[in-house]
């Protein structure tokens, strides 16, 4: 076997591998036809593989599958949801949008505690309380926060007053009154004037795509 | 058949636990027979492959639909298989190659000198003599070897299993070859 070719050796492999050129394969054959040491190693080899193959094939044991199943993790609570998220990105990423605007909303609402008021001349403030004094006349609209209205004049616009009340006094206002104080009809106005402003820019581009 | 089991694990992934259990279906034989060449035991082999399948399971949504999923299975239970044979051995420093081999180390020196006598070999079934051998076969052409001979198959997949160069994966096979054409002289 020495004196053969060292590439008989890689020939023989890859013929087993069953990975040989037509030429190679000939040239292996017309060797061992001749070479009686590489013939006995070649027969021996294709008897080793010939061998092993006689395993037989096993089967797993016939509970096998009930067993792998019981062996699974069972299906964490919340593992559904987050999936869901994590399958459907942009829902996901709204329904976090609403819970954060509603969230910012809030917290408006509860921060918002300072009295304020839209700055119109001629008004007068007592306390808690925006009058409008009597024999003055205010136009425009009238917006009062964490506080009360009076109206003894003449008011020409429309009102809001969010956690505070309108007392009637004899006064004239020309526009709609509107009172809000509950969270939730805080949250409703604010989505309502959102809404509209929105539709205003609408608006708006529309128009300028006419002109 | 890829385009079956796709299916079943889009559906895995959506949450069905059932999908997974035809999935086990599918592959039980193989994936058993796989561990029980390589380890040579009934319990460690059931063991492993659940824990082969367990795994796959657990991470599913790594596994790439545009791969082969049985290649990406076995690999998770050939490394298993690995695992648990390097775990076996005695705890020496043998693991040193022995110079001028391929993953030839000390423990392959031992399982040569632990051979039984020849009577004993003589007496054992052809069935039981084929898993004494391939359990003799250092882990590294073991792998190689069962998945070339037992499962037959090609030699890009195996080469993929393994997350070895091809070139590798054929040296292996011929070192395990001739490793058991010596273990067999005697046959």
């Amino acid at each position: 076997m020495n004196a053969c070719p060292e590439n008989v050796i890689h020939l023989m492999d890859d013929y087993l591998d069953g990975d040989i050129s037509p030429s190679d394969e000939r040239q292996l054959r017309e060797h061992l036809e001749s070479c009686s040491d590489c013939r006995k190693q070649y027969q021996a080899l294709s008897k080793t593989i010939a061998f092993v193959q006689s395993a037989s094939h096993i089967q797993a044991p016939s509970n096998f599958v009930q067993k792998t199943m019981g062996r699974l993790p069972k299906e964490r609570q919340g593992a559904s949801v987050q999936r869901w998220f994590r399958r459907h990105p942009m829902l996901a990423a709204a329904a976090l949008f609403c819970v954060l605007m509603s969230a910012a909303l809030f917290t408006n609402f509860n921060d918002d505690q300072q009295f304020s008021f839209t700055k119109q001349p001629n008004l007068v403030v007592e306390a808690q309380t925006v009058v409008v004094p009597k024999g003055h006349t205010v136009v425009g609209d009238l917006t009062v926060r964490n506080g009360d209205l009076r109206v003894e004049g003449e008011l020409h616009g429309d009102v809001t007053i969010i956690n505070g009340q309108y007392m009637a006094s004899g006064g004239v206002i020309t526009g709609e009154i509107e009172e809000i104080d509950k969270a939730f009809e805080w949250l409703w106005y604010t989505i309502k004037n959102g809404l509209k402003d929105a539709a205003a820019i609408f608006d708006t581009d529309d128009s300028q795509t006419k002109e | 058949m890829d385009a079956l089991v796709n299916k079943r694990i889009a559906k895995v992934l959506k949450g069905d636990q059932n999908a997974f259990a035809e999935i086990v279906e599918l592959y039980q034989h193989q994936l058993y027979q796989i561990c029980y060449r390589m380890l040579g035991n009934k319990q460690e082999a059931e063991d492993i492959a659940q824990e082969a399948f367990m795994r796959a399971y657990v991470n599913i949504h790594t596994f790439d639909q545009k791969r082969k999923f049985s290649t990406w299975l076995y690999r998770i239970a050939t490394n298993l298989c690995i695992d648990r044979i390097r775990k076996k051995k005695p705890d020496y420093h043998l693991d040193a190659e022995v110079r001028g081999t391929e993953g030839l180390n000390m423990y392959s020196k031992i399982a040569n000198d632990d051979e039984l006598p020849e009577e004993e070999l003589m007496r054992m079934e052809v069935q039981e003599r084929v898993q004494y051998e391939i359990s003799r076969l250092p882990d590294k052409y073991r792998a190689a070897i069962v998945l070339k001979y037992i499962e037959e198959l090609p030699l890009a997949e195996i080469s993929e299993i393994l997350d070895l160069p091809l070139g590798t994966v054929k040296t292996r096979i011929h070192r395990g070859r001739e490793a058991l054409r010596k273990q067999l002289s005697n046959l």
